[in-house]
């Protein structure tokens, strides 16, 4: 029986075999794998790019305090983006669950209509979720358009639950149960997380603290796309991956703010509004940045 | 010698719900080429929509083709450049009589096409036509768009391979099996391709998957669910039905619920206890023809276990805090950007079923209505708002009439469903209806063609379909707020709901509606009255002469006169209709139409309603227009379409 990490070593694995980057999480905190530059820059233009990557995925709003056992305030997502999708991409997929032990002859596998959409970030796909025996692993979606700008090529996106995913091989009815190693389970290792962190989203942020510092990396985000000039002869020195940085923070802000019950109905509109400002502002300057260079930094 | 054909577009996995109209569009764009055959079927599994057709000719028939020239009498030389167009001698044109004289003409031969070019040539662009909801693109930008990227073709007329190529797939004699028990590449012919891929494991017929499936339910006595049949017909390419159990202490949850559970999010059956209730069973239907090892049962019933616990969980949870305790928390729930929270809704609802006439039942019912969008178990399962705050209702002591009117207050969802239960319910459904219409009409939210995001069609339909069916005698007209568009919305979903739920005729509707609509009850009774009335034998003439009045009437411009004046009335048909009038004014019109007909035709045989004297004209203006207000109430027959 593989444990979580045995999994995760055999996906990257298998992903690395067909030609991917395999990336470590990003350093910042975001609600889902899409969110990291990796997948929501590297999808804009035309260049091809391959990349996997296991992502610790915060929604406050899902915190139970550690005491349901099947739902996280962080969960961590295999992301896979393959630009442009391959032809036999979906043959690729169900490898990869051959590679970890799913024998596919045996078990009942369904691709069931799910089209994907982030309105913050400008941006939607279409896709399936994957069931397996019932249970959803994996999130498949063919990208359409982010930052509001139609693609150049269509990249495919693979997102895998890994905590379900091992729950399932592992037949644990409690992602609290998993084996992380044969040692630790990931009640051991995660419980404190989850718990702490529910305490802190619902009970003890403190709304005036996380609204200024919404507002500090609102500014500058909106501070450095303002300095953004589509002319200058310099532009790829252009710090757009930091501004990226305070999006980012943005959202998570923005989710903890809301899982904290601190923002009202007017508010929220335009929150969302707002992220998906800079979000749209900074994928709109990475096209341009990019499209002149994108051969040069290929090379 | 005829040929037969078949096309298979294989894809990845189509949208189950999409694909009847996906087969039925492109039978029909097949048959618009025009391409003759003796028959033709339709399949289709998640990965592939097949037409094989039979009996194609190899080629077109020849055809002719008559170019006319010019007249018999023209020059020479104008004949010859005539022939020399057509690459014939000028003796091998003809000459044509025409009803404008004689020409030359000339008989062309058009040689049949081959058929295997005509469909190579229309076969791309017909199969990019087929209309799907959604679409996407899968090479780069500007490529072609589909459903789901095209992955293979299979295109074959008799032997041959129609030639043809679409984002890079080219049509060929290979079709590709069960994802996993299946070759991906498979050769056919025409005549073994179903059979191999059933070889592979793929039931091509949605019929044979649709009694598969239906013989392994025999003996369990599952809820019928066709729609859900429908769904894993589609999501299928081997479909094998296996049955699982749960704990028997989920029993303890509601009905609702659980059946969600396993009907909307696992796509399985349940299984009724014999008693009215639910067994601890489940039927699932997977893609694989058998499960050996139990590997399928026990993961489904696994799932099922954690989303069953899920839902306890949010029930234990959710009862921590009333229905009212959380009216607050509606605040923070938006119910459009422009329109404010849920708690701004709850509000103007609690007013509006008072106004409605509502009695504190009803009021409350709409202060509790939509607090429930607060709860776990809505958050979690939101297709059953409503049904879950009336569950939660019922626990918490509120009295029948309230909880039943929070679980009903989305009801009718559909022309065919039922309107909520109780007068509690029907208020409280129809405030919640009317607030969100007349809110999105005042800030400009109005459906246009097929934009509809906020269901508002639906929505006008339900209050249509409540007061007619509640018999609920209220005046609509006063609670549109007077907005034009909001009066003409509801015009129309009027007329749909009598005309074509109901099946009275349009010129009914259109007529009596001309008489007033705001009372929907008051104009359902007058429907049925001229309804019955129409096929007495004075009403279509009585009609006829009731338009013939407002056409005078419009004529003159007549805009109402002072009291009928009786000494300028003439003796003879004018005076008989009028005392006529006066018998029978204020009784219904079933039982006076056959005295009435007669003097009216009479007047209009006789009299000259233009006299010469503008006294004696204005009279019998007076006279027609109060005859016309007198049996108008109940319908402007002048709208009634007559044969006469």
């Amino acid at each position: 029986m593989p444990s979580f990490q045995e999994i995760i070593f055999k996906l990257k694995a298998y992903w690395a075999e067909r030609g991917c980057v395999i990336q470590e999480p990003y350093d910042v905190e975001v609600g889902a794998g899409t969110m990291c530059p990796e997948t929501f820059l590297r999808v804009l233009g035309p260049s091809p790019y391959r990349v996997a990557y296991v992502q610790p995925s915060r929604r406050p709003a899902d915190g139970r305090y550690g005491d349901n056992p099947n739902r996280l305030f962080k969960h961590s997502q295999l992301q896979v983006i393959l630009k442009p999708a391959p032809e036999d991409v979906i043959e690729q997929y169900l490898g990869s669950l051959e590679a970890i032990g799913i024998d596919l002859r045996q078990h009942d596998i369904k691709f069931e209509e799910d089209n994907w959409e982030a309105p913050t970030l400008g941006a939607w796909g279409v896709g399936w979720q994957v069931m397996l025996d019932g249970l959803e692993v994996t999130q498949f979606t063919y990208f359409q358009q982010c930052g509001g700008i139609d693609l150049d090529v269509v990249p495919a996106e693979i997102t895998y639950g890994l905590e379900r995913l091992t729950a399932f091989l592992q037949v644990k009815d409690s992602v609290y149960d998993i084996d992380w190693t044969k040692d630790f389970t990931y009640g051991y290792v995660r419980y404190r997380d989850e718990l702490q962190y529910s305490v802190y989203n619902f009970e003890m942020a403190d709304i005036p603290t996380l609204w200024k510092l919404f507002d500090l990396h609102e500014g500058e985000a909106g501070r450095l796309l303002a300095l953004y000039d589509p002319k200058s002869a310099d532009k790829k020195r252009f710090p757009l991956l930091p501004a990226y940085d305070h999006v980012l923070k943005c959202s998570n802000l923005f989710n903890t703010l809301d899982s904290r019950g601190a923002i009202s109905v007017t508010e929220r509109v335009g929150m969302i509004q707002r992220v998906r400002k800079i979000a749209v502002g900074v994928a709109q300057a990475w096209a341009d940045q990019q499209s002149g260079a994108a051969a040069e930094v290929a090379r | 010698m005829s040929l037969p054909f078949l096309l298979e577009i294989g894809t990845e996995e189509i949208p189950d719900w999409m694909i009847p109209d996906a087969l039925e569009n492109l039978r029909l764009l097949f048959e618009k080429l025009a391409i003759p055959h003796e028959s033709i079927a339709m399949d289709a599994t998640p990965r592939r929509l097949v037409l094989r057709a039979d009996g194609l000719p190899v080629r077109q028939a020849d055809s002719e083709e008559r170019v006319m020239g010019p007249a018999k009498s023209a020059p020479a030389q104008a004949v010859a450049g005539f022939a020399r167009k057509q690459g014939v001698a000028p003796e091998a044109l003809t000459i044509e009589t025409t009803p404008k004289g004689e020409y030359y003409s000339f008989t062309r031969k058009v040689a049949g096409r081959q058929i295997k070019d005509i469909l190579a040539e229309t076969l791309p662009g017909l199969i990019l036509q087929i209309y799907f909801p959604k679409t996407m693109y899968w090479t780069v930008k500007g490529g072609p768009r589909f459903i789901r990227p095209i992955r293979w073709i299979a295109a074959l007329l008799g032997e041959e391979i129609v030639p043809f190529e679409i984002a890079g797939v080219h049509a060929g004699a290979l079709t590709s099996g069960h994802r996993r028990l299946g070759a991906r590449e498979i050769a056919i012919t025409t005549a073994d391709y179903e059979q191999r891929l059933r070889d592979h494991y793929v039931i091509l017929s949605a019929e044979q998957r649709r009694e598969k499936i239906r013989k392994e339910l025999a003996g369990v006595a599952v809820k019928a669910d066709p729609a859900l049949l429908e769904t894993l017909v589609y999501i299928t390419e081997y479909p094998t039905a296996i049955s699982g159990s749960f704990d028997s202490q989920f029993l303890a949850l509601p009905e609702e619920v659980l059946v969600t559970v396993m009907r909307h999010h696992q796509k399985y059956f349940s299984v009724e206890d014999g008693h009215g209730g639910l067994a601890p069973r489940f039927v699932a239907v997977m893609n694989i023809p058998s499960d050996p090892e139990g590997f399928v049962q026990r993961g489904n019933e696994r799932v099922l276990r954690a989303r069953f616990n899920d839902a306890r969980f949010f029930w234990e949870t959710d009862q921590k805090k009333t229905l009212a305790g959380r009216i607050p928390d509606l605040a923070h729930v938006t119910f459009q950007a422009k329109l404010g929270s849920y708690l701004e809704k709850t509000e103007r609802m609690r007013a509006l079923a008072n106004d409605l006439g509502g009695d504190d039942h009803a009021v409350r019912a709409a202060e509790l209505s939509k607090c429930d969008l607060t709860t776990e178990l809505v958050k979690e399962f939101t297709e059953l708002q409503g049904v879950v705050g009336g569950l939660y209702a019922r626990v918490q002591g509120e009295p029948e009439p309230v909880w039943q009117a929070i679980y009903d207050q989305y009801k009718p969802e559909s022309m065919e469903d039922r309107i909520p239960r109780n007068r509690t319910g029907q208020i409280v459904s129809l405030a919640d209806k009317l607030d969100t219409l007349r809110g999105c009409f005042r800030v400009g939210m109005i459906p246009s063609g097929s934009r509809d995001p906020f269901a508002l069609r639906r929505a006008a339909q339900g209050v249509v379909k409540i007061l007619v069916e509640g018999k609920i005698e209220l005046p609509l007209l006063d609670f549109l707020e007077g907005n034009r568009a909001l009066i003409d919305f509801f015009a129309d979903r009027v007329k749909f709901y009598f005309k074509d739920h109901r099946g009275f005729a349009y010129d009914e509707v259109n007529a009596c509606m001309a008489a007033g609509w705001s009372n929907l009850v008051g104009l359902e009774e007058r429907l049925v009255r001229v309804q019955n009335l129409r096929t007495t034998p004075d009403f279509e003439p009585l009609a006829a002469s009731f338009k013939r009045i407002r056409n005078i009437l419009d004529q003159a411009k007549f805009n109402g006169g002072t009291a009928i004046d009786e000494s300028l009335l003439e003796a003879g048909p004018e005076k008989e209709l009028y005392e006529e009038y006066r018998r029978i004014a204020a009784q219904p019109l079933e039982g006076v139409i056959s005295r009435l007909r007669p003097k009216v035709d009479l007047f209009f045989d006789k009299v000259l309603v233009n006299a010469p004297d503008a006294r004696v004209r204005q009279n019998r203006l007076t006279l027609l227009q109060t005859l016309l207000a007198e049996f108008s109430t109940i319908a402007d027959f002048s709208e009634i379409v007559t044969h006469s």
